[in-house]
């Protein structure tokens, strides 16, 4: 937690500049809407958590959600499909996908940067073709499984302030995902690769398994999240929707402590970057600072954020080397 | 003739509070070439540093001895008033402009000039000069970057003798000569000590040190171990000094007798590109050293047998065939000691604690989960083995001596009590105390009925270690030698492709 607390200071003072200064932050409609988008958010930001963990990337996670989100209100209303064959069907096309990243990476040696940014083109443009660029939704219909997103749950004490349902996943996923990092040989094995591909393999590690298993997680948790962001919406355009999500997860994670060179991950560092960012947005917006700002704000947090973590870094090096010398 | 230019009193130097040097008490004679020598980490550079006016020292101080034996305080702020006095330091790293050419560079900051023009013709004079007291005969127009390495040392000492250097500073001069190249360099400073100069040689190759030191000073942990003069110096007198301990006497091998086969490898053509097949058996319990120079093929061999590289041919471990991966030849019991261990041993932003683990993981794992508990036991434990320093299981392995780096890397195999060992270059840029805790802990391991092979370029490590030798040429196994009956000659003589007979 320790090395939180920068992450946590930024997160702090935005919510109160924003408290203060900004229109109904502090209403449970707000922060309810804030807390969906935080949820939903971080699992993508999780997901492509363990790929930089390897010391790769995945851009295409954005496009996977369009394709997934689309895919499933095109499969349930279009064909009349039942949801208890499109969800599992849904979902496994999406681990597909990543094991399809994975075997590039790591047979064909191929960069992840590039193999990704294929998939991004790809497959946005299948989810284009596939419904001939129209509009997909529920129509009204589906309420109780379209509930596991937009499901509200009662807190005992809170009046206004229901819990979207949407945390359970999250709640549980990060549990998992910060027990597998931490206490299992293979979350240990994932990072060391990062941090050095050539001496994990040196040291008898399964490196190749790893890596695809990494892309696989991102790409089943981008389907993941595409589903419940389509359920959360309701409906949405093929050509937009899922735009530039690839990079607020990334966006997210490096905000959260993990280093594009691999190595580092945690789970709470991307929870709680999903968070600062969705609030940056939030605030934006209730400051009135006008929505054409967005991302240009968050690209200079984004910068001030790694540029101060670099120079952290540099002087505790620095120090080392003083401690060290002779 | 011999007489006493320069003198430290009491010298130290602390870096944020930890002390890296104290108590230096050297003398620098004129005629006389001082030794000193020390572990990695002993002090020496920091030494260095504070003669040369890199560094000022935090306690003590330097004195300049004339003529008349009356002795004055010196505060040398940098390198070039370092250089005004006349001490010049000739870096381990080289760094002459390599687009100069030899004159421009011997002469750098002294250009001779006529209304605003260089002289050229009378720089080249001199230069030529210089380069002659140094013993090459080259054109002072040369460019320094189209020489080898070798010769762009000497230009170095050219260009510190150009400068009036009394006091000469050669950090590591070897590092990176051939044999003949060092001998010639020993014997330039030997005629340079005998015109005057005096000289100050920093290197651990004890040979060298024996060969042309004067008088030596041993360093360890920063302070004075001891100086010793030309008649007291002996190679073993320096190791006791440096590394502070009588180095116990090593562990007698045992005969192996019958010992069963252990690592069989038949036929095995490795991505060498001569493609010629090698063939050898380690028993159960053998140290076997492959021998040869670089480039014949032993690591290609050692990381086929890891599984590592593309190799055809049968390998077999206790009779069953070794093959696929790596990692599933670690699951049958075998282990790689690589020979970069920055690149492909080391973790080096993690701690010892993880880095030691590494392999054993799913060993001590229930269900997938780390055990916490039995890791730092393992750990601990081999720290201890190892005598690994400092041995804290938290330290970052980065800030690690190489030796104890080499040793977190061994320690990562100990750990999983491999079948068979592979070490390639076991104990490179490692101190003579690492050197002997490593090859005593291989030993061990063997005693326990571990198959060893490693590689190494070393031949006095090859002779001490192995009880076997397989000197490879080209490729292929060019001849076996018995522990009793090899010696660097004949081992020599198979790595450069004499025959076996030839050689004996």
């Amino acid at each position: 937690m320790r090395k939180h607390w920068g992450l946590l200071g930024i997160f702090l003072v935005v919510c109160i500049v924003t408290a203060l200064y900004g229109k109904n932050f502090l209403t449970a409609y707000n922060l309810m809407n804030l807390v969906q988008r935080t949820a939903l958010f971080s699992i993508l930001a999780l997901g492509v958590g363990f790929v930089i963990g390897t010391g790769g990337i995945d851009l295409s996670l954005g496009s996977v959600v369009c394709l997934v989100g689309i895919a499933v209100p095109w499969l349930l209303i279009e064909h009349g499909w039942s949801p208890w064959a499109v969800v599992p069907i849904v979902l496994a096309g999406s681990a597909l996908i990543g094991l399809g990243h994975g075997l590039l990476i790591t047979r064909l040696r191929l960069q992840p940067f590039l193999v990704t940014l294929c998939g991004l083109l790809l497959y946005r443009g299948i989810a284009r073709w596939m419904t001939g660029d129209q509009s997909q939704g529920f129509q009204g219909e589906f309420a109780e499984l379209r509930s596991i997103a937009v499901g509200r749950i009662p807190l005992p004490g809170l009046e206004a302030f229901r819990l979207p349902a949407t945390t359970i996943p999250l709640i549980v996923l990060a549990t998992v995902a910060a027990i597998f990092l931490t206490r299992t040989v293979w979350g240990r094995w994932l990072l060391a690769t990062g941090s050095n591909e050539s001496a994990a393999r040196y040291s008898g590690i399964p490196t190749a398994r790893l890596v695809t298993g990494a892309y696989v997680a991102c790409s089943l948790l981008a389907g993941l999240g595409g589903m419940l962001f389509i359920f959360d919406v309701g409906s949405a355009q093929p050509s937009d929707f899922g735009n530039f999500y690839e990079l607020y997860a990334i966006a997210a994670a490096v905000l959260g402590g993990c280093s594009l060179r691999g190595g580092s991950v945690s789970v709470v560092g991307i929870v709680l970057g999903t968070a600062t960012l969705q609030v940056l947005r939030n605030s934006i917006n209730l400051l009135g600072l006008g929505s054409q700002l967005e991302f240009a704000v968050i690209g200079a947090v984004l910068l001030a954020g790694v540029a101060a973590d670099e120079l952290v870094r540099r002087w505790h090096a620095a120090r080392l080397e003083r401690r060290g010398a002779g | 003739m011999v007489r006493t230019i320069l003198r430290t009193r009491g010298i130290g130097r602390r870096f944020a509070g930890v002390t890296a040097l104290d108590g230096i008490e050297a003398d620098v004679r004129a005629g006389e070439v001082l030794a000193i020598v020390g572990e990695n980490g002993a002090g020496k550079s920091t030494l260095l540093k504070i003669l040369s006016g890199v560094l000022a020292p935090s306690s003590g101080s330097i004195e300049e001895v004339d003529e008349h034996g009356h002795a004055h305080e010196l505060r040398l702020r940098s390198v070039a008033e370092a250089t005004q006095v006349g001490i010049a330091l000739v870096h381990q790293e080289l760094n002459l402009a390599e687009h100069l050419d030899l004159a421009g560079a011997i002469l750098l900051g002294r250009e001779h000039h006529r209304f605003g023009w260089l002289d050229l013709r009378s720089m080249h004079a001199e230069a030529a000069r210089w380069l002659a007291r140094v013993g090459l005969d080259l054109d002072p127009s040369t460019l320094c970057g189209s020489l080898p390495i070798a010769q762009r040392q000497l230009v170095e000492i050219a260009k510190a003798l150009s400068a009036n250097a009394r006091i000469l500073i050669l950090d590591e001069p070897t590092s990176s000569l051939s044999a003949r190249e060092t001998d010639r360099l020993l014997a330039m400073l030997d005629e340079l000590r005998r015109s005057g100069v005096a000289i100050v040689y920093v290197s651990h190759h004890l040979d060298e040190v024996l060969a042309i030191a004067d008088r030596a000073i041993v360093l360890r942990d920063g302070r004075m171990a001891g100086t010793l003069e030309r008649a007291s110096m002996d190679r073993a007198t320096i190791e006791r000094l440096m590394v502070g301990r009588d180095l116990p006497p090593t562990t007698a091998r045992p005969s192996l007798g019958a010992a069963p086969d252990r690592l069989v490898v038949d036929g095995v053509v490795t991505s060498h590109r001569r493609r010629r097949p090698a063939s050898l058996v380690v028993k159960r319990g053998e140290i076997v050293g492959l021998a040869g120079l670089v480039g014949a093929g032993r690591t290609e061999l050692l990381e086929a047998i890891a599984g590592l590289g593309h190799a055809s041919g049968t390998i077999m471990l206790d009779g069953r065939a070794l093959s696929g991966t790596m990692a599933q030849r670690v699951a049958r019991g075998l282990a790689i000691v690589p020979e970069d261990r920055a690149r492909h041993g080391l973790f080096t932003l993690d701690p010892v604690r993880t880095n030691v683990s590494m392999a054993w993981l799913p060993r001590g794992a229930h269900v997938g989960m780390v055990d916490h508990a039995g890791e730092r036991d393992l750990v601990d434990g081999m720290i201890t083995r190892l005598r690994l320093r400092p041995s804290d299981p938290a330290r970052r392995v980065q800030t690690l001596s190489g030796g104890n780096q080499q040793k977190t890397v061994l320690g990562r195999w100990l750990a999983v009590e491999p079948s068979v060992l592979l070490l390639d270059e076991p104990t490179r840029g490692v101190d003579v105390g690492a050197r002997h805790d490593i090859h005593e802990a291989i030993r061990a391991a063997a005693t326990t009925g571990c198959a060893v092979l490693f590689a190494s370029s070393d031949l006095e490590e090859v002779l001490l270690l192995a009880d076997r030798i397989l000197v490879m040429h080209d490729g292929a196994i060019a001849g076996e030698l018995a522990r009793e009956s090899a010696t660097e000659v004949a081992i020599m003589g198979l790595a450069t492709g004499g025959a076996l007979e030839a050689a004996r």
